[in-house]
């Protein structure tokens, strides 16, 4: 990659953080954090984004960062007092900032009209045209690109071809100041030498005896002729830096004489030179002043240092293909270590100790290593959750309610994967609490509620799962509007007796809306029913709580990686199966007693005075035609992620453990009924049930043979 | 030239566009990402010339220019502050802090060595 491509792309990734950076800060100033650093943290990103763009020439995104910049600037310096309004305009802005990075990032040509419409804002807020007048100078600004080639030489002007020679005659008397900022005449005299032909003269004078000298004064002044085809102002820029520090006075129009070397010498003091070190001595402190660290002192020195490096947190960019292609190696790895466990132990070295307890460590560093390997692509939900913010002001603004967020545990990690696949359905469930879930502020109003609802976000790590829950302390769930309408949909039979939570999970059957109107907010085409579908298809569940006029909380439960899974090894007829434990409730003893017959090798199983439907594995996969009679065997009792519950019958259970998920729609096809693929310690490949997928089989048998499950009953 | 140039800037972005500039006029480049950090790099090494951006966490640039002031060591390496606009209030801040001059950003790489070669003995 061409490297101003390559820095592009840097530019870019660290806009996104600065953007992070931007809405956290906004969001704890939001909250009434007086920290200084916090407005400092936000002025910068919104600076450095603006310091970027210039560079690339993103001239749209510079003048809006800029006026942002300089309102936040006011903030700083405590001119402005940042009140809910204003706090409102700028994370506005800062959404408006994000959106205006991805399109330079794309090339995508942008409506400048909300842009412009907050730097009106801004202009106002910054009381009128001050801000407006000096934005209009900073756009007129034209950026050079950086891309020229250049080498130090080529910047020198080619003095032969000048046509109109002039003469300069520069009087120069560096000030104490001028050596205190490090300045140097031999480096300005030097630069002068570069427009043209330099005389210089120096007047020593002043110089006082050896021990009367103030090492750190300023004794030396200079007369400089130049003969220079560059106008007065290029001579000036020369002295740009020591402006103020110096007494300077530039005389042009001097005709330019061969013989200035014989006008110049009018000082009785020695013949003119082009100066060479004679001031450095003086610019320099010597070298009593300035000794070298002792050892012991350097040591003390490096101390600090170390401090300092832990404060920073040093981070690797990795690509992601190779964490990845690490997490397979290592799960191939947990696989052979399960294999050589096993051989070793079935073989004759069983009794010798040292063995079995060497064998015993390294599957303890081999699931060290596993869990380490899996964290480097846990990520924090902290990025999703800040994007859900912005999320609710935009819901909030749309339906003229008053919300406030609420995140807990931004630090929880979960895996890349699920983090990205979440941002969708979170969204959803975002919008829903804000459109659906709260009221407006009239209605809370008369509830006797705060006219401001909040909704929660909450992160934390729960039983080897991630526990997400979005929560409103809204109206909560409507529930005879509900099922009203879920009868009226045909969803459920007109006399439908249905308890609170059966009504709940209404909610996510597909095609149901409770909206009075389809708004533009929540109803965009997705239903809670595909929220669950996508919180499923993560191996994850949700769940809602609600309670009249305090508000819903759904909760969703999510495995943290997706490259392992936990799950009990049964055995069907001589075949391997892994069922993931989160879809087991129990295993249940299955007494001819409890099974009935409901037809054509059809079972129902009693557990507890609830009849669920008796799913012969072997049978529905195929490893065995189905029988009339029940097998003996095992009855594990499932929950699909929908909430109902079958058993499951297999010949018997082995053993329970974390296996390392294969895909076998990579590796071979997809199978109806299985999720995937795994390889046991004994090396044979096991496959692992998809628990929703083998019930969803079954309900298509049944209502092929026509035998309902109701008349069971 | 083949000068020692320290950077100090918290932008990965601006860094690197200092260090593709500045090496390709043929100057080895050390780099900071704020001003304590450019202390400790100072620790270990004598650039010729630092540049320094002004907004940076931890310790800003004035900090930064102010310590490298006030260490007997440093205090004639010149320094060079990075400026987003022709800020004068910053500007002056700087120079009262101790910057040598100034870089206008954007930069352009001929003003940029211009501005080094003004400063660098």
């Amino acid at each position: 990659m061409d490297p101003m491509a390559e820095i592009r792309l840097t530019f870019f990734q660290e806009c996104e953080e600065q953007l992070t950076a931007l809405e956290n800060g906004l969001l704890g100033m939001q909250e009434g954090s007086a920290d200084s650093e916090l407005v400092n943290a936000v002025f910068r990103a919104v600076h450095s984004i603006k310091g970027g763009a210039g560079a690339f020439k993103l001239n749209t995104l510079v003048s809006f960062a800029h006026v942002f910049e300089t309102a936040l600037d006011k903030v700083r310096s405590g001119s402005i007092v940042p009140d809910a309004d204003a706090m409102k305009l700028f994370l506005r802005a800062a959404d408006a900032l994000s959106d205006l990075v991805s399109a330079s990032r794309d090339g995508a040509v942008l409506d400048t009209a909300p842009y412009a419409a907050i730097e009106e804002e801004f202009d106002a807020l910054l009381g009128g045209a001050g801000g407006a007048a000096e934005d209009d100078d900073f756009q007129s600004l034209d950026f050079q690109p950086v891309t020229t080639a250049f080498s130090g030489e080529d910047a020198a002007p080619e003095a032969t071809t000048a046509p109109a020679r002039s003469s300069f005659l520069i009087r120069f008397r560096p000030l104490r100041e001028l050596f205190a900022k490090a300045n140097d005449p031999l480096a300005l005299f030097r630069e002068l030498t570069r427009l043209g032909r330099l005389q210089a003269q120096c007047d020593i004078k002043n110089l006082p005896f050896l021990d009367t000298m103030e090492p750190e004064d300023s004794y030396l002044s200079w007369e400089l002729r130049l003969e220079s085809d560059c106008d007065i102002a290029a001579v000036k820029e020369v002295f740009d830096f020591v402006d103020g520090d110096c007494d300077l006075s530039i005389e042009v129009g001097l005709p330019a004489q061969p013989a200035v070397m014989a006008a110049a010498p009018e000082a009785s003091g020695p013949p003119p030179r082009i100066v060479q070190d004679g001031q450095a001595d003086v610019a320099v402190p010597p070298p009593s002043v300035a000794p070298l660290p002792a050892p012991a002192e350097a040591e003390a020195a490096a101390q600090p240092k170390a401090s300092a490096r832990t404060a920073v947190q040093p981070t690797i960019r990795v690509d992601l293909d190779r964490v990845d292609r690490l997490i397979n190696l290592v799960g191939e790895l947990v696989i052979n270590q399960a294999m050589l466990t096993q051989r070793v132990l079935h073989s004759s070295h069983v009794r010798d100790r040292e063995v079995t307890s060497s064998l015993e460590e390294l599957e303890r560093l081999t699931r060290e290593i596993q869990e380490s390997v899996m964290a480097i692509r846990a990520q924090p939900v902290r990025p999703l959750f800040q994007r859900m913010s912005r999320i609710v002001r935009e819901v909030a603004d749309a339906t003229g309610k008053d919300v406030r967020l609420r995140t807990e545990g931004e630090a929880t990690e979960v895996d890349k994967t699920v983090v990205e696949l979440l941002a969708d359905p979170l969204t959803h469930m975002i919008r829903n609490a804000v459109d659906h879930g709260l009221e407006t502020p009239e209605q809370r109003i008369a509830a006797g509620k705060a006219p401001e609802g909040t909704v929660r976000l909450a992160a934390a790590h729960r039983s080897g799962r991630v526990i997400i829950e979005v929560s409103d302390d809204g109206a909560g769930i409507n529930r005879p509007r509900v099922l009203q309408k879920a009868i009226a949909n045909g969803l459920v039979p007109p006399d439908s007796q249905l308890n609170d939570s059966e009504i709940d999970n209404l909610l996510f059957l597909p095609g149901f809306s409770t909206a009075q109107s389809i708004s533009n907010i929540s109803g965009r085409g997705v239903g809670m029913d595909v929220v669950k579908r996508s919180i499923q298809a993560l191996g994850g569940r949700i769940s809602i709580a609600s309670s009249p006029g305090q508000g819903s909380t759904f909760t969703l439960s999510l495995p943290l990686t997706l490259a392992v899974l936990d799950g009990i090894v049964v055995t069907v007829d001589e075949q391997t199966f892994v069922i993931p434990l989160t879809a087991i409730v129990e295993t249940v003893k299955h007494e001819q007693s409890r099974i009935h017959h409901v037809g054509e090798h059809s079972f129902v199983l009693r557990v507890r005075d609830v009849l669920v439907p008796l799913i012969d594995v072997g049978a529905e996969l195929g490893v065995r035609p189905p029988a009339n009679q029940v097998r003996s065997g095992v009855a594990i009792l499932i929950e699909t992620a929908n909430g109902s519950r079958s058993a499951l019958l297999v010949d018997n259970i082995q053993d329970q453990r974390q296996v390392v998920i294969k895909s076998l729609e990579t590796n071979y096809k997809r199978v109806d009924g299985i999720a995937a693929a795994t390889i046991l310690g004994d090396g044979r490949v096991a496959m692992i049930l998809d628990v929703d997928a083998l019930v969803g089989l079954r309900h298509h048998d049944w209502s092929s043979t026509e035998i309902p499950f109701a008349k069971a009953s | 030239m083949n000068a020692t140039i320290l950077t100090v800037d918290d932008s990965r972005t601006m860094r690197d566009m200092l260090r593709m500039a500045l090496t390709d006029a043929g100057f080895r480049v050390i780099q900071a990402e704020d001003g304590l950090h450019g202390l400790d790099v100072l620790r270990q090494e004598m650039p010729e010339v630092i540049i320094t951006d002004i907004n940076m966490p931890r310790m800003d640039g004035f900090g930064f220019i102010e310590a490298v002031r006030q260490d007997a060591k440093y205090r004639a390496v010149p320094i060079l502050v990075l400026t987003t606009e022709s800020d004068e209030e910053k500007k002056l801040r700087a120079r009262r802090a101790g910057a040598t001059g100034w870089i206008v950003k954007p930069f352009d790489p001929v003003k940029l060595v211009s501005a080094i070669r003004r400063v660098a003995a």
